[in-house]
């Protein structure tokens, strides 16, 4: 009931106050502007968008966009400086932060959709991922069909798995699908044997193989399955910080400025170990930085 | 808070095409209760084992005894859930490993479970049992071996029948915890009651739905075992055997 009434007594007082109060802040941007603060949410390992590096610091190319949002968002504010308090999250834990106030931007890797939209809402996407599949060259799994009946691993809770246990029923493929606790553990389910091959967001399989003991005796699948817009996540019905938000990262876009960050982290050596992914832009993320959108809608980035 | 609360999500088609979400989890409670009653079978004959042998007179076997139950009780059960599944299957001979490893899912990620289980709460049982069977007067022992029992009927028909009378209502608890900790084994794969209630937050985002249906099962849960336990309790008294001297009954 409070969602119905907070914008009915909202309405109320605008209409009772001078219309100079059409001008004041609300929400975020109030509580910002009010205590000079404004909280990022982060993640511990979500390499290369937001993890700790070998100096215990937060940083990654979902880190690097965040900030220049916080400098978009002290400029509207016209605020001398925002001090910036960074709050680790996990999965389970960050729709509580973000909900109750303790976070006003996620970011890290989390998939905008459809359905998550009813809980909170996503700036313009940063990064557009697709399902692949990583396993061992000695295993020679060219393509889905030779999975056929083997036991195959995903992260449990991720569009991934979902979208295995649907094609798996669809395809008559018969694979045994095992859901693991996180990536790396699901990793180390294919390292050891137990499972053929791991479905995951390619740019994390690339970071996994990367890191991995032995790098050249893994192989991630050619094709790719469905498509994943990754984006930073603010709440929702908060109109005019979405609206900076969204100005911000169309900036960034426009400008160009992206191209130097996301070089940085996806094309350069990266902190702790100094390991270069060499992930070009995909030509969907291409697509996204010509014309940002923040579709939850996978069609939208085909 | 800006949360949009949605009861009716129980109700609707879960991420994997089996049911409601409301199935989903309830799929969830019986794999919990499979690896945590399985588990206890195992901690309730190797605990009680463990714990005689601490007991008995023979040096090598109160050694053997205590290393167990300092072993298995001094290391963190989430490390021990990943020693079982991860590490066993590489020490073991290849085609042993090959054979664990190849084992079909959900079953590869049940039967480390239920051992993890099982052995780590056989420890605390252990450790029950001996102090169950210490805090009798040493009397009884001697009384039962003075006529003429052997050291093995004298625990069959004297010690243990007084001993487990009294540690009825820790191993209540203990069979407690064994229902909670059974959700480490998320951690290997298994896709019990917590694992499922994260899984549907991850799907749907609605987090305090989830975890409050998880909540309300696991208390549901251990309601029935704590009233199960009390008719045991009762079913078993022997007027006169605990309230010695009317000392007030130990609660738990």
């Amino acid at each position: 009931m409070r969602t119905f009434i907070l914008p009915v007594v909202a309405a109320l007082a605008l209409a009772v106050a001078q219309p100079a109060a059409a001008q004041e802040l609300t929400g975020t941007l109030k509580k910002i502007k009010d205590t000079g603060t404004i909280t990022l949410g982060h993640r511990d390992t979500s390499i290369p968008f937001s993890y700790y590096d070998d100096k215990q610091q937060v940083v990654g190319y979902a880190m690097d966009i965040c900030l220049r949002i916080v400098d978009a968002i002290k400029n509207e504010l016209k605020l001398q400086k925002v001090d910036v308090k960074l709050n680790p999250v996990t999965s389970a834990t960050r729709i509580p932060l973000m909900a109750n106030g303790t976070i006003d931007l996620e970011c890290g890797s989390t998939t905008n959709n459809l359905e998550r939209q009813k809980q909170v809402a996503f700036t313009i996407t940063h990064y557009v991922t697709a399902n692949r599949y990583v396993a061992k060259k000695a295993s020679k799994v060219d393509k889905l069909a030779d999975l056929k009946g083997k036991t195959v691993v995903s992260t449990s809770g991720t569009t991934n798995l979902k979208w295995l246990t649907e094609e798996n029923q669809k395809q008559n493929l018969g694979m045994n699908i095992v859901a693991a606790k996180d990536h790396a553990e699901a990793f180390l389910m294919v390292e050891t044997g137990r499972a053929q091959a791991f479905f995951m967001d390619d740019i994390l399989l690339y970071s996994l193989v990367a890191n991995a003991r032995n790098p050249g005796e893994w192989m991630i699948g050619s094709e790719a399955y469905t498509v994943e817009p990754y984006g930073i996540m603010l709440r929702r019905e908060d109109p005019a910080f979405k609206k900076v938000v969204d100005n911000a990262v169309a900036q960034l876009y426009k400008s160009g400025q992206i191209n130097p960050i996301y070089e940085k982290w996806f094309l350069k050596p990266v902190p702790p170990k100094g390991i270069n992914l060499n992930v070009p832009m995909s030509p969907q993320f291409k697509k996204v930085v010509a014309n940002p959108t923040d579709s939850g809608d996978p069609a939208a980035y085909q | 808070m800006k949360y949009n609360w949605n009861w009716g999500i129980f109700w609707q088609p879960a991420a994997d095409g089996s049911g409601t979400w409301l199935h989903y989890l309830l799929v969830g409670v019986v794999w919990t209760l499979a690896t945590a009653l399985a588990a206890w079978v195992i901690a309730l004959a190797v605990g009680s084992v463990i714990g005689v042998m601490r007991t008995t007179p023979n040096r090598w076997a109160v050694r053997f005894g205590n290393g167990y139950v300092e072993l298995f009780r001094n290391v963190p059960l989430l490390v021990q859930m990943f020693l079982w599944f991860f590490v066993l299957p590489e020490v073991v001979p290849q085609a042993l490993g090959d054979w664990i490893k190849q084992m079909p899912p959900p079953w590869s990620a049940y039967f480390p479970a239920v051992l993890c289980l099982g052995f780590y709460t056989a420890a605390r049982v252990a450790e029950q049992v001996r102090a169950g069977i210490q805090s009798l007067p040493r009397g009884q022992m001697m009384a039962a071996t003075a006529v003429g029992f052997t050291l093995a009927q004298a625990y069959r028909h004297v010690v243990l029948p007084q001993a487990y009378r009294i540690i009825l209502p820790p191993l209540t608890s203990e069979f407690l915890n064994i229902i909670k900790n059974s959700s480490v084994a998320l951690t290997i794969g298994l896709l019990e009651l917590t694992a499922r209630a994260r899984s549907m937050q991850e799907f749907t985002f609605q987090v305090f739905e989830a975890f409050t249906a998880a909540t309300i099962l696991y208390l549901l849960l251990n309601i029935v075992i704590v009233f199960g336990m009390r008719w045991v309790e009762k079913r078993l008294a022997v007027p006169g055997l605990i309230a010695v001297g009317g000392a007030p009954q130990a609660g738990h």
